[in-house]
C-alpha cells in the first residue's frame, strides 16, 4: 500500500513537469491556429517553419532560432576557452589569491539575470561596444566562463601534477604540454562546461534582452516575448519546441548512457 | 679537479620557500657516468635539489651547470636530462607505447626508429608484450617499469630519480635495485637517486650526499659515509650506532664513559669535547674477565636473523648496543674492548646554545620570538642587541606547550648512550638543543623554558650594518 502510494506520487509529479511539452508536442500536429483546438492531424506547421517563408509579428523563426544557435556556439566555445585557462590559473596560484578568485568567480552566477543584464548593456554603451551579435555574444560568453571554471576545476584536482612536468621533462614545450597532456585529461570537465553553457546561452532570455541593442536582433526567447505581446503566439512554435525537446532529451540520454558505461569500465578495472 | 669528466656541477645553491629556507649553500659536482644519491629525511631539501637539476624549481642563489653549461635560466624541456618521477607521472590517456613513444615523437624521430627504440627499452625494462595495455591497468611496479622506460628511451646524459621505489613492497624494492643497477651499468649514463632509504642507498651509488636540514652534510662513498661519518647526524642516520660526549684529551687518546680509550684520530688540540661514534658491531663482548677495557650487565639480547642485538649497561650509566654472532643472556656479567680503529672521533659542531637575542627592559630578553625572564642586567638598555648562552641541560622541556615560555617541536633525537640530545624548532624558526634524561617523541610540540640564572647574557657586537 505504502509503495504504491509511493509509486502514485511520482507519476503524479512527473506527469505535472511533462505535462506541458507533451500538450505542445501534441498539438505541433494540427492546423489549428489557436492553442488547445484539434482539427485533425497534419504536419502542415512543420513544413511552413523549414519552408522558411515563414513571417511572425517578430519577424523571421527561422533566423531568430539561426541567430540562437550561432550564439550559442561562440559564446559556449570561447567561454569553455577561457574558463580552462582560468581554471589553470587558479589551480596553480597560491591558496589566498586562489580563494579570492573563486569568490569573485561565483557571484556572476548567484547574481540575477536582470542585473547581469542591465549592468553589461550600460557598460557595452559606456565602452562604444556595437549592439547586437558582438555585444549579445560577449554577455553570454561573460555568464558562462564561471560554469566552466566549476567543470573543469574538480579535473585539475583529479590530475597527477607531476604529469605536466613529465611532458616539460621528455621535451615538450609548455604549449605542447598543455595541449597533449593537459587538455587530454581535463576534457570531461571542459565538455561538461560546454554543454552546460550551450544550453544556459540557448535558453537565456534577460540578458539577452538587455545587450541586443535596438538592431532588432531577436533570438528564440526574444522573439518568443515580442510575438507573444504582438497578440496570440505563432503556431509554429509548437513544432519547433517539440523539435528542439526531442534534440535535447536524445543528447542527455547519448551523455548518460555514456557516462554509465565509462564508469562500468572503470569499475570493472579496478 | 678538472672539469673534464664533470657532468652536473651545482655551486652554492640556495632556494627559499617563503620564509623557509630549503637549501642552504649546497654544492656539488657528479662525474659522468657516476650513480649518486642525494640522502636524507624527509623536507631535507633533497628533492628540491632534484628538481633544480631538472629545471622545475629555479634557485634564488647559486649556479646550475650541466654538460659545462650554465642552466639556471633554462626550461626543463631543453635540459638533456630526463626524470623518473616519485608517483609515475605517465600520461592516463596514452597507452604504454605511446607513453614511452611521448619524447621522441616531439623530436621528430621516424616512426620505424620509434618503434624499434620503444620496443628495446620494453626489453630492457621487462615490459614486452605490454605496449598496447592502457597505464591504469598496470601494477605499481609495471608502471614503475614503463616511467623508467619513457625516460631512458630518450637517451638523456642523466637520469633523475625521485624516490622511484618508494611506493613498491619490500620484496618488489630489492628486485627493482639490482634492476636499476644493472640498468645503470648498462646504459653508462649518470644516474642522479633520491631517496630516504639509507639501505638502498648505501647499496646503489658509487657517491652518496647525506643532506639535512637543507645543508649537504657529507659526501663521500657509501663505505666513507659509514665508517666515518662527519657527524652525529650522519652517523645516526646511516646505520645504527651509540654515539658519546667524549673528550679528546691528546693526540691518539681520547676519554668517553668514564675510561680512556686509545685511537686513531690526531689533531684535535688537547681536553677538546668531541662526539665519538662506534659501531655495534665493532664493540668486543666477553664473559667478564680482566682483560676487557670497561665491563657491564647484559639487560636484553635480540635474535636479528644473522647476528643478536645485545644492551649492555655499564656501572656509570651509560648503555650501549652491541651485535655479535654470539647470545649473551639478560643479567650476565660481560667485559668489552674496542679497537683504536674503530673509534670514530668526530669535531662538536656546539657545545653550548648560542642564541641572538633583544632585551626587552631591564629583566626580559626577547629569544627564539619569545619574552623570557632574566636576571637584572646591568648596563644593558631595552633595545640592545644580546647574545646568550644556555647550556643544553639547562633547557627544560613541558609536555604542555601552554606551560611553556616559548612554544617549539622536536626535530631530531640523538641518543648519547646516558641521555638524549634534541634538536627543538622554536616559533621564530631558530633550533636550539637539549640535553635531557627524559623520553620524547619526534614532532612533539613542546613547552620551552629556561631559568633566568641559568642565561649567560653578554652584550653582541655592533655589526657595521
Amino acid at each position: 500500500m505504502k509503495k504504491f502510494f509511493a509509486r502514485a506520487y511520482l507519476i503524479l509529479i512527473l506527469l505535472l513537469l511533462y505535462a506541458p511539452l507533451i500538450f505542445i508536442a501534441v498539438s505541433s500536429f494540427t492546423e489549428s491556429r489557436v492553442l488547445g483546438n484539434w482539427t485533425g492531424f497534419s504536419t502542415k506547421l512543420y513544413s511552413n517553419l523549414f519552408s522558411g517563408s515563414m513571417q511572425g509579428a517578430a519577424g523571421s523563426l527561422m533566423t531568430a532560432v539561426y541567430n540562437t544557435l550561432i550564439i550559442a556556439l561562440v559564446a559556449s566555445l570561447v567561454a569553455t576557452l577561457l574558463g580552462t585557462l582560468a581554471a589553470i590559473g587558479i589551480f596553480y596560484s597560491r591558496s589566498r589569491a586562489k580563494n579570492a578568485v573563486m569568490f569573485l568567480n561565483n557571484i556572476p552566477m548567484v547574481n540575477p539575470d536582470v542585473i547581469t543584464g542591465v549592468s553589461l548593456f550600460l557598460l557595452f554603451v559606456f565602452l562604444g561596444v556595437t549592439q547586437g551579435y558582438v555585444s549579445v555574444i560577449l554577455a553570454h560568453i561573460t555568464f558562462c566562463t564561471p560554469y566552466v571554471v566549476l567543470n573543469v576545476l574538480p579535473k585539475l584536482h583529479q590530475m597527477n601534477s607531476n604529469t605536466y612536468e613529465a611532458a616539460l621533462d621528455l621535451g615538450a614545450t609548455p604549449a605542447q604540454a598543455l595541449r597533449k597532456v593537459m587538455v587530454p585529461q581535463l576534457l570531461p570537465g571542459m565538455l561538461t562546461g560546454f554543454i552546460l553553457s550551450f544550453t544556459m546561452s540557448l535558453d537565456d532570455f534577460a540578458v539577452t534582452f538587455f545587450t541586443r541593442g535596438t538592431v532588432g536582433l531577436e533570438t528564440l526567447s526574444t522573439y518568443i516575448y515580442t510575438d507573444a505581446r504582438k497578440g496570440g503566439l505563432t503556431p509554429e512554435l509548437r513544432p519547433l519546441m517539440t523539435i528542439i525537446f526531442i534534440v535535447i532529451f536524445v543528447l542527455l540520454l547519448i551523455f548518460n548512457i555514456r557516462q554509465e558505461r565509462a564508469a562500468k569500465k572503470k569499475a570493472l578495472l579496478k | 679537479m678538472s672539469k673534464e669528466g664533470i657532468i652536473i656541477s651545482l655551486e652554492h645553491l640556495s632556494k627559499w620557500f617563503g620564509d623557509k629556507r630549503v637549501l642552504d649553500d649546497v654544492s656539488l659536482t657528479i662525474k659522468k657516468g657516476e650513480f649518486v644519491t642525494i640522502l636524507g629525511p624527509s623536507g631535507c631539501g633533497k628533492t628540491t635539489t632534484l628538481r633544480i637539476i631538472a629545471g622545475f624549481e629555479t634557485p634564488d642563489d647559486g649556479n646550475v651547470y650541466i654538460g659545462g653549461s650554465l642552466m639556471n635560466r633554462v626550461q626543463p624541456h631543453k635540459r638533456p636530462v630526463n626524470t623518473v618521477f616519485q608517483r609515475y607521472a605517465l600520461f592516463p590517456h596514452l597507452n604504454v607505447f605511446d607513453n614511452i613513444a611521448f619524447g621522441l615523437k616531439l623530436k621528430g624521430v621516424s616512426r620505424s626508429e620509434i618503434e624499434t627504440r620503444v620496443m628495446r627499452v620494453l626489453k630492457m625494462v621487462g615490459m614486452t608484450d605490454y605496449e598496447w595495455r592502457n597505464v591504469d591497468s598496470l601494477s605499481g611496479g609495471q608502471q614503475q617499469r614503463v616511467a623508467i622506460a619513457r625516460a631512458i628511451v630518450n637517451q638523456p646524459e642523466v637520469l633523475l630519480l625521485d624516490e622511484p621505489l618508494s611506493a613498491l613492497d619490500h620484496k618488489m624494492r630489492k628486485d627493482m635495485q639490482i634492476e636499476l643497477k644493472q640498468m645503470h651499468k648498462q646504459l653508462g649514463i649518470t644516474f642522479v637517486y633520491v631517496t630516504h632509504d639509507q639501505e638502498e642507498a648505501l647499496t646503489l651509488s658509487d657517491t652518496v650526499v647525506v643532506m639535512n636540514e637543507g645543508v649537504v652534510q657529507q659526501i663521500g662513498s657509501p663505505t666513507d659515509i659509514y665508517n666515518e661519518p662527519v657527524n652525529c647526524f650522519v652517523a645516526d642516520f646511516i646505520g645504527e650506532s651509540n654515539i658519546f660526549n667524549g673528550t679528546m684529551i691528546a693526540d691518539r687518546k681520547v676519554s668517553f664513559m668514564g675510561h680512556e680509550f686509545e685511537c686513531v684520530d690526531e689533531g684535535f688540540g688537547e681536553n677538546v669535547p668531541v662526539d665519538v661514534v662506534v659501531r655495534p658491531e665493532d664493540i668486543y663482548i666477553m664473559a667478564r674477565t680482566d682483560r676487557g677495557q670497561f665491563h657491564g650487565v647484559v639487560s636484553s639480547c635480540i635474535f636479528k636473523g644473522v647476528h643478536y642485538e645485545i644492551i649492555v649497561n655499564t656501572p656509570d650509566g651509560y648503555e650501549l648496543m652491541i651485535q655479535d654472532y654470539n647470545p649473551f643472556e639478560a643479567g650476565m656479567e660481560v667485559s668489552m674492548i674496542i679497537k683504536p680503529s674503530d673509534i670514530q672521533v668526530m669535531r662538536k659542531e656546539r657545545i653550548t646554545n648560542t642564541l641572538e637575542g633583544e632585551m626587552i627592559d631591564q629583566t626580559h630578553v626577547e629569544l627564539l620570538g619569545c619574552g623570557f625572564e632574566c636576571l637584572p642586567q646591568e648596563g644593558l638598555a631595552a633595545g640592545n642587541k644580546v647574545r646568550v648562552e644556555v647550556d643544553f641541560d639547562k633547557v627544560e622541556l613541558t609536555d604542555d606547550k601552554r606551560d611553556g615560555t616559548c612554544e617549539g617541536d622536536i626535530t631530531f633525537i640523538l641518543y648519547k648512550a646516558d641521555h638524549w640530545h634534541l634538536t627543538v624548532r622554536a616559533e621564530n624558526g631558530e633550533n636550539i638543543y637539549v640535553d635531557t634524561q627524559d623520553v620524547w617523541e619526534d614532532r612533539d610540540i613542546v613547552g620551552i623554558n629556561i631559568r633566568p640564572e641559568d642565561m649567560r647574557i653578554t652584550r653582541a657586537e655592533e655589526s657595521a650594518a
